[in-house]
């Protein structure tokens, strides 16, 4: 990102000032970073209670509990020999010694916060019915193995829609008033369909009716032998829904970010440059961009937060074996540990967002105050 | 009324907007219609009724306008009972009670195509003494094919298509292929009139046999049918009405609610201010879908609940925090000073002087909400959450897409519910759009 390290440059001349705007920065990043993680645990905490009201997360410890217990008396010798009567009494009894070993027996209130801790670490045992690919049944596992493939289709649709929208919308800035930018002003409302959607019919126009890329998934069945064909692979099936996120929101981020480029483009300091000769690229970059950076970094993480959650959709559709499309699995399949986890990995990557975003903010944003009250908003 | 007439008149200049609120107005009237022609249990019916509802519509047929575009015509379902045209049926008293009741369904087939499906379905009315039918078929050239001999319960149905003898007087076509096959070139349809003839005997007084032919089309309605013979258009109409009302309910309720919030905060500021914004952080970390899906899956679905759910959300999503800041401008303005000053109450300065300062913001904004609301719906019921009973846009594209249509190339049934959640998120989009840039000075002619 060019504009953020002349930004950096300019805000820091001197070698004293640097040293003690790390200082400041290390500081307004805890006081963030603590109060984003304090937010995550109420919200994770909220998520847990809504989870639990049901009794679900009850239930789903006591049928691991029971789970254990006949799996238990399967190899003992002892049980075998019991009339049914004496094993149904033995199966029992042994339930209420676990439960109360657990704590399932007292109240509900401090076994929220077990559960909130155990939410937080995703401490959240077996999954019910869903396995890992490589076989594990432990939520962690299984949520692990499905984070990488979310982040690189998220990361890729992300990134080719951040620069090319900027792109766009300096090119129409300059082009105020052609028909390519009164298209896309038009255009703008296109965005009101989520990125899904503009999925299908991708998934309709290339791979049914042309056949030109696969329908979805990440790589060919069976995989390409070498590390080439696989990564060739994997790039052929990011095609459709990376270019679908893209779609789904380029003509409204163009417009919104042409219209603030031309907002501060009438400006009299821009008219200043100008005068004195500058190039259109130097003007641009200097006072154009730099002014409205903070605004596009915003609107920026608005559309990153829509889409993480809106990911779901988008890789049920495609087939996009990520975090999404596990929602989508432990729905149909009704895996509560699955559901919470994910819940909770998506609390966790908003967090995130929020977090970086701060971060950035008060990177360009020179009216952000450095350490003190670490309110950014 | 004047501020009214002025808006649309500058509405006037910006031909998105126009076109936007046609669409609009069309859905608004499709809705009405919906609700008019099919009541909602009507609808529920239709759509959840089970098998006999549907049971005389094609499986995955196309729209019937289809064959405007198609050189080779296509069957329409057709169906004809005897219970509604008693002519076709000739009683002759044979004596003792007995008595011959024979059936002919006479009909012209000038299609293309073959049917999908043949189906005889019998009612009959007796006391212990099952009647008899004998079935033969009559092709346009004089061949009989004779088909089946039944005794008849009170109820039979007779699927043709799925009778194993009968292919193999057909030279092993199957049968809704080879009875309408030309038989020096079996792939092409023989054109002319078909007779299917009912022998039937009854052996009681007062026994009665009623019959229905049905010949289950490649297409069928103005909108197709889906895998369960469903007809698709009863979810197209209503998808409408539920689409609207969801958007403009949850969208007009959470602007008002966050708009007053924000005013109350910034207004008498301290705690309560100090509260609204440490909700509004929490609320942003929530992942909405996955707190949606948890509350489908282990509450309820219906979508008020969920739709309910939502706007809680969005009261303390990222817009009051938008409201917030232009509050905080107008508080130090000097009309709320002088307000202020001639000693008005605080309910008053709130709502006389600072919400009306933001409303122009807030129109287009719960605009351009709308149609996220309206997607939303469809997402959750792409996600196999939607309502259990209503039949919506979201539930058809659910459908669609587990069944595989893209796959097996039912175009039709994505493209229809995809079209009208185009149509009514662009609508309300274009119209936002509009209304922003004449409410935003800042923006206007840009």
């Amino acid at each position: 990102m060019l504009s953020i390290d002349t930004a950096q440059k300019r805000a820091v001349p001197t070698q004293r000032r640097t040293s003690g705007n790390l200082g400041r920065i290390a500081k307004y990043t805890f006081v963030r970073g603590s109060t984003i993680l304090i937010t995550v645990v109420i919200g994770v905490y909220l998520a847990i209670l809504i989870a639990n009201m049901g009794g679900y997360v009850d239930e789903m410890r006591i049928g691991q509990l029971k789970e254990q217990i006949a799996l238990e008396m399967m190899n003992n010798e002892e049980v075998r020999l019991m009339t049914m009567q004496e094993r149904k009494e033995y199966e029992a009894n042994v339930l209420e010694v676990r439960k109360k070993q657990l704590g399932l027996d007292r109240h509900f209130i401090v076994r929220s916060f077990e559960y909130l801790w155990s939410g937080l670490t995703l401490d959240l045992g077996t999954a019910d019915y869903l396995l890992s690919d490589s076989g594990s049944r432990w939520v962690r596992n299984i949520l692990g193995e499905r984070l990488a493939p979310t982040l690189l289709l998220m990361a890729t649709g992300q990134l080719l829609l951040f620069f090319s929208a900027v792109f766009v919308a300096l090119f129409l800035s300059r082009r105020y008033g052609s028909p390519l930018d009164k298209l896309v002003v038009a255009m703008a409302p296109t965005s009101a369909a989520p990125a899904w959607f503009y999925g299908i019919f991708l998934i309709m126009v290339f791979a049914a009716v042309l056949g030109w890329l696969p329908f979805g998934g990440m790589m060919d069945a069976p995989p390409p032998p070498s590390v080439w064909g696989k990564l060739l692979s994997v790039l052929k099936h990011l095609i459709l829904p990376a270019g679908a996120i893209v779609i789904s929101s380029i003509f409204l981020s163009s417009y919104y970010w042409r219209t603030f480029f031309l907002i501060y483009s009438s400006e009299d300091y821009v008219d200043m440059a100008k005068a004195k000769g500058l190039s259109d690229r130097a003007i641009e970059r200097r006072y154009v961009l730099r002014p409205t950076l903070p605004t596009i970094v915003t609107s920026f993480a608005m559309t990153l937060i829509g889409l993480w959650t809106g990911a779901i959709v988008l890789e049920t559709v495609f087939n996009w074996p990520g975090i999404g499309r596990l929602t989508q699995a432990a729905i149909n399949m009704f895996d509560t540990p699955v559901i919470v986890g994910t819940t909770v990995i998506y609390a966790y990557l908003l967090g995130l967002t929020l977090f970086l975003l701060d971060i950035i903010y008060a990177l360009v944003d020179p009216r952000v105050k450095l350490g003190g009250g670490g309110n950014g908003s | 009324m004047r501020a009214i007439r002025n808006l649309f008149n500058q509405i006037k200049n910006y031909p998105t907007a126009i076109v936007g609120l046609i669409i609009i107005a069309f859905m608004v009237v499709l809705s009405i219609y919906a609700v008019i022609k099919i009541p909602y249990r009507e609808a529920v019916r239709l759509w959840k009724g089970g098998e006999n509802v549907w049971i005389e519509n094609p499986r995955n047929a196309r729209p019937a306008w289809f064959n405007l575009f198609y050189k080779e015509k296509q069957p329409v379902t057709m169906v004809i009972k005897t219970a509604e045209n008693p002519e076709l049926k000739t009683v002759t008293d044979l004596g003792n009670g007995i008595a011959a009741q024979d059936i002919v369904f006479e009909f012209d087939y000038q299609y293309d195509g073959f049917p999908t499906e043949l189906s005889l379905f019998f009612t009959t009315k007796f006391q212990t003494a099952r009647p008899n039918v004998e079935i033969k078929w009559i092709t346009p050239d004089g061949r009989e094919i004779p088909m089946q001999s039944l005794t008849l319960r009170a109820q039979e149905s007779y699927r043709i298509s799925q009778d194993t003898r009968l292919p193999r007087r057909l030279n092993g076509a199957q049968p809704e292929k080879g009875l309408f096959a030309d038989p020096e070139n079996p792939d092409k349809v023989l054109k002319g009139t078909y007779r299917l003839v009912i022998g039937g005997l009854v052996f009681e007084p007062g026994s009665e046999i009623e019959a229905s032919f049905v010949l289950y089309g490649k297409l069928h309605g103005f909108a197709g049918t889906d895998h369960v013979r469903r007809d698709i258009g009863v979810a197209l109409l209503w998808g409408a009405p539920v689409a609207l009302s969801v958007g403009l309910v949850v969208a007009v309720g959470t602007s008002l609610t966050t708009m007053c919030l924000a005013a109350f905060a910034v207004w008498f500021g301290g705690w309560i201010d100090w509260i609204i914004r440490r909700i509004n952080e929490i609320v942003m970390i929530l992942p909405l879908l996955p707190i949606l899906i948890m509350i489908g899956l282990f509450y309820s679905r219906s979508i008020i609940v969920m739709m309910g759910v939502t706007a809680l959300l969005g009261v303390f999503g990222g817009g009051i925090l938008s409201y917030r800041s232009m509050f905080l401008q107008a508080k130090t303005s000097g009309y709320i000073e002088a307000a202020r000053a001639y000693g008005a109450s605080s309910f008053r300065i709130i709502f006389r002087y600072l919400i009306p300062k933001v409303i122009p913001v807030l129109i287009p904004g719960f605009v351009t909400q709308v149609p996220s609301y309206v997607f939303l719906e469809a997402t959750l019921a792409v996600l196999g959450l939607g309502d259990k009973d209503l039949p919506t846009w979201g539930k058809l594209l659910n459908d669609a897409y587990t069944e595989g249509a893209l796959l097996t190339g039912h175009f039709y049934w994505v493209l229809e519910p995809a079209v009208l959640l185009v149509l009514t998120g662009f609508g309300f989009a274009m119209v936002g759009f509009a209304l922003d840039r004449i409410f935003n000075p800042r923006l206007r002619g840009l």
